[in-house]
């Protein structure tokens, strides 16, 4: 990629921020240029970051309608899935997904609804309701 | 008790490349990040459909984490200590005790609980690189070197990046040197950091170097053209190779570099010719990237097929590429 062709097409999901690239001078060698993004990365962002703003949207739609809890939801706010969260808060996969229905929240701890609050930097309060 | 006055900070393109060239600066070792990343053997190509990020499979462009930190220890005869922690609490007491004898220490961290990273940026890689050089109150003084400037980040914010968990977990991973024996760059060194490159790259197992872009090749190849699922795996192979850790494209773009200043170190002025051309194909990693781009968006039919076309390309282009070089390192 040649210096002048470096792209500076303002992605939003940088938010203002420049990275780094390498790219051909007039000369043959190589010069450090900051770019303020590129299209193609940002369709890709963009693509990743509204997945999971659907898969979080989907699950308040099951909060609301009475067949998910709200712990589903915060799952995909932070970004988490099944996977994750397992593995971030020590509880088997089989157990995450019953305790993402609404029955198998209301029969957990205090202390284990403290350790999905810690996996998800949330209070235990909050992981018990949707945002309002 | 900070020393903040004395380090500087550069921006880099890649995390890991980017810590251990500021690093290595501070302590007199004359460090661009691409000769970093050269040196250290960091250029590589993996498809790893058995480790899983949100579903996907692990693409990199590069070595594993560390392999940078660590593939610079023999040719800089440096000593590294590593230390990792049981407890967030026990990982900020060392932390600060080494930032109040002067030492500047390399940190592997979530980039989901950064807070100064833009929040579309921020998903759980655990894989990120940063230097802590200082404190003041409660935040830590922060050169992450794929920011322009300096940051900041608080002291509890910090501690759960650094104790995140699930995959390359980095368990309150910190690092500095003990000793750096050396202080220039041996032209040897240079030409036996290219010939472990070259080995990677062609190495007869199928999922790495170019075989393992064949493989993935073939896999898009079998994508059904009509499902929202392909277009989720070819947006991932692309979010791979150019958001996280600066990927595909732009690591061609760093060896590039460092293949020219190989030529100055070894004198071998060929590898200046060797960069033209890695600097080519990078221009075709990015020619994938803005053809996946634009399928993902509607604005061209999704043609798996064809993608994968150009990953076979790619792929023999590079295999070409890698066997020169290796004749040339004869």
């Amino acid at each position: 990629m040649d210096a002048d062709a470096v792209p500076q097409e303002g992605n939003a999901t940088l938010a203002g921020r420049r990275k780094l690239m390498y790219a051909r001078g007039a000369d043959g060698r190589t010069v450090l240029v900051p770019s303020r993004g590129w299209e193609a990365e940002e369709i890709v962002t963009s693509q990743a970051v509204d997945a999971l703003i659907e898969q979080a949207q989907e699950a308040r739609a099951r909060v609301l309608a009475g067949s998910a809890a709200p712990l589903e939801y915060w799952m995909y706010e932070r970004r988490m899935d099944v996977a994750l969260l397992s593995q971030t808060s020590g509880f088997w996969q089989w157990r995450v997904r019953r305790h993402l229905t609404v029955a198998g929240f209301a029969g957990l701890s205090a202390k284990d609804r403290q350790r999905y609050a810690d996996a998800l930097g949330l209070s235990v309060d909050t992981i018990a309701r949707l945002p309002a | 008790m900070s020393e903040a006055a004395a380090f500087e900070h550069l921006h880099a393109a890649h995390c890991e490349s980017g810590v251990m060239a500021n690093l290595m600066r501070h302590h007199g070792v004359p460090m661009t990040e691409s000769l970093a990343f050269g040196l250290a053997s960091g250029l590589s190509f993996a498809y790893l459909p058995f480790i899983k990020l949100s579903g996907l499979p692990l693409i990199a462009y590069r070595m594993p984490p560390r392999s940078i930190i660590k593939g610079l220890m023999a040719p800089m005869a440096a000593r590294f200590k590593f230390e990792t922690f049981r407890s967030p609490e026990a990982g900020q007491t060392r932390l600060d005790a080494l930032l109040a004898d002067g030492q500047i220490v390399g940190l592997q961290t979530s980039v989901y609980w950064l807070p100064y990273f833009p929040p579309d940026m921020r998903f759980h890689f655990n894989a990120h690189n940063l230097l802590v050089y200082g404190k003041a109150g409660d935040d830590y003084l922060i050169s992450d070197p794929v920011f322009e400037e300096t940051v900041r980040c608080s002291s509890a914010d910090l501690a759960r990046a650094r104790f995140a968990k699930g995959v390359l977990q980095p368990k309150g991973l910190l690092y500095y040197p003990q000793g750096i024996g050396r202080k220039v760059v041996e032209p040897a060194a240079v030409l036996k950091a290219m010939r472990k490159t070259v080995r990677v790259m062609l190495a007869p197992v199928p999922i790495a170097g170019v075989r393992g872009m064949r493989m993935l090749a073939n896999k898009v190849a079998s994508l059904p053209a009509d499902a929202k699922s392909s277009a989720a795996y070819i947006g991932h192979i692309v979010r791979m190779q150019e958001e996280i850790g600066t990927g595909g494209a732009g690591f061609r773009f760093i060896y590039a570099a460092f293949l020219q200043e190989a030529a100055a170190i070894t004198g071998m002025l060929r590898f200046g010719e060797f960069a033209e051309r890695l600097t080519v194909i990078g221009d075709g990693w990015r020619h994938f990237a803005l053809a996946a781009a634009r399928m993902i968006k509607g604005r061209d039919p999704l043609d798996p097929k064809a993608l994968a076309g150009q990953l076979r390309a790619l792929a023999d282009q590079e295999e070409g590429f890698f066997r020169d070089l290796k004749v040339a390192l004869r």
